[in-house]
């Protein structure tokens, strides 16, 4: 059983003893809710004492009269909205202001009941109410658990896995038809093009590859000494061709030869990897790239700083969401699934209970900051 | 024949879409049919060009920087011009297995867009309902 918080804002004394006692024994029950809702309930008489007590209390429910001797019903009203209180307004009003309680809906309150109203009424009303408020909660609950954002994550998903195989599709059905005429250099582009996808394609593949067994947790993690400095250098060598590609230099600093963190290697590799490869992808023809991992009261700190296009405050912003890639005339020709840093965000958070910070200016580059507790390895 | 291609060349296609590829493609192929063609790679890229010109004919992918950018689109451009027609191009359908139609004139109305065309079209499909669309 749960009770709800009922605050009653009249006036009018016989309003406010005659809604209490129709609502002291009433229950509300319905087949769809897993429990039965009864109601606490509390009297005052004008909006500045409703407002006291809702910033005071938790209330459920607001009874409303929108006619009070200081401040009226609807500027109540409105300042629960302004506030965003998790709570539904329901207006008392006569017929004769009809206008306000259709204003009043206008403004967020859930409905009105006209005075004068029997026990009836006020009842239905207030099991409709009370299904609205369960069922607006029950939302939030649903995508606070992140179901909305799992069915979210897979349309997207399947979007950005369509959309390599139809660019691939529409050049390889040009160049079967020789739409652009049977010169053959003419198709270069398109096979560049072809290939350039097939990689992205890859790249998202092994991403989520990545994220599922992170999100599975089946695999077992290893948690083994893991020497930072080294992973460092072993990503330098794994992204070289791109580097030698961008004409672009990677150099790793740290304060001590190495630098022991019990984790995952795996995971720890994914970390520098996405970072010093975007830092590549993202730099300028003959840019630097510095990578530096100090040890500091218990704390790991890598610092990823590029030279290259940076971002915008907006970019930044969004930057660690799921598929998320920033889109602009400088960013067209580097492909990338959009996931590298999500994963990234949640290995650092999850796994290790660290933090990622980002700093960019555009035009002059972008610096990744990952905080790692020494002994937080969860 | 002739007085067709006249009417044709005269006429400018707006196309947004987030996929370069997707948007070279269509733009080749629209070039090939005639008509000038004026290209979007994100919704607000799409929406600048609203402000500052009329398209004839505008065919917006429906997700861009946002899942509905297409709508938003298309939103935009009838507000402006209510008399110019939008193809929204999707693969809604194959990705979430939803079919996507308006059929009422309701549903019209509150989509705002003259067609919904699957992705991967034929272009003499492509073609005929571009035609239709600008009476030519």
């Amino acid at each position: 059983m749960a009770t709800l918080n009922v605050l009653i804002v009249d006036d009018e004394v016989g309003i406010r003893s005659g809604i209490t006692r129709v609502l002291s024994n009433f229950a509300v029950d319905f087949p769809f809710l897993e429990e039965e809702f009864t109601f606490n309930l509390t009297e005052c008489e004008s909006g500045e004492e409703a407002i006291r007590i809702i910033e005071s209390q938790p209330v459920d429910i607001v009874l409303l009269d929108n006619k009070l001797p200081g401040m009226d019903g609807i500027d109540v009203l409105e300042h629960i909205n302004k506030k965003k209180y998790d709570c539904c307004v329901m207006m008392i009003t006569s017929y004769a202001s009809l206008d306000l309680a259709v204003q009043a809906t206008q403004n967020g309150a859930y409905n009105f009941v006209p005075k004068p109203f029997t026990p009836a009424e006020l009842k239905t009303s207030m099991e409709n109410i009370t299904k609205h408020l369960y069922l607006k909660r029950m939302t939030k609950n649903l995508t606070d658990d992140g179901k909305e954002s799992r069915f979210r994550f897979l349309s997207i998903l399947s979007h950005e896995l369509k959309s390599p195989i139809n660019a691939i599709e529409g050049y390889l059905i040009t160049m079967q038809e020789r739409q652009a005429g049977n010169n053959l250099d003419d198709y270069e582009v398109m096979l560049n093009r072809c290939i350039e996808r097939i990689k992205g394609m890859r790249t998202l593949i092994m991403d989520l590859l990545d994220l599922t067994r992170l999100e599975s947790g089946k695999k077992v993690r290893e948690n083994t000494k893991v020497d930072l400095v080294e992973i460092a250098r072993i990503t330098k060598d794994t992204v070289s061709p791109l580097a030698i590609q961008k004409n672009v230099s990677v150099h790793i600093d740290s304060d001590a030869d190495q630098i022991f963190l019990s984790a995952d290697t795996e995971e720890i590799k994914i970390i520098f990897n996405n970072l010093i490869s975007n830092a590549v992808k993202y730099n300028i023809d003959g840019g630097d790239v510095y990578c530096k991992i100090a040890q500091n009261n218990g704390l790991i700190k890598i610092t990823v700083k590029d030279t290259g296009i940076g971002m915008t405050a907006e970019d930044l912003s969004k930057l660690f969401g799921d598929f998320v890639r920033i889109k602009n005339e400088k960013t067209r020709a580097i492909t990338g699934s959009g996931l590298g840093l999500s994963i990234t965000k949640k290995i650092v958070e999850e796994s290790y209970g660290g933090a990622i910070h980002v700093t960019s200016v555009p035009d002059q580059g972008s610096t990744f900051t990952v905080e790692l507790p020494v002994k937080a390895s969860i | 024949m002739k007085k067709d291609m006249k009417t044709v060349n005269t006429k400018t296609i707006l196309i947004a879409d987030d996929d370069i590829d997707i948007l070279n493609q269509l733009s080749a192929q629209i070039k090939s049919m005639g008509f000038g063609v004026i290209t979007a790679e994100t919704q607000k890229e799409a929406e600048k060009i609203i402000q500052e010109q009329k398209p004839d004919l505008a065919i917006f992918d429906l997700m861009m920087d946002n899942r509905d950018s297409g709508f938003i689109l298309s939103y935009t451009l009838k507000k402006k011009y209510p008399d110019v027609p939008v193809i929204i191009a999707t693969a809604v359908t194959s990705d979430t297995g939803i079919i996507f139609e308006a059929d009422t004139p309701e549903q019209k109305s509150w989509i705002k867009a003259d067609r919904y065309l699957e992705k991967g079209l034929r272009p003499e499909q492509l073609e005929k309902e571009i035609k239709q669309l600008l009476n030519v």
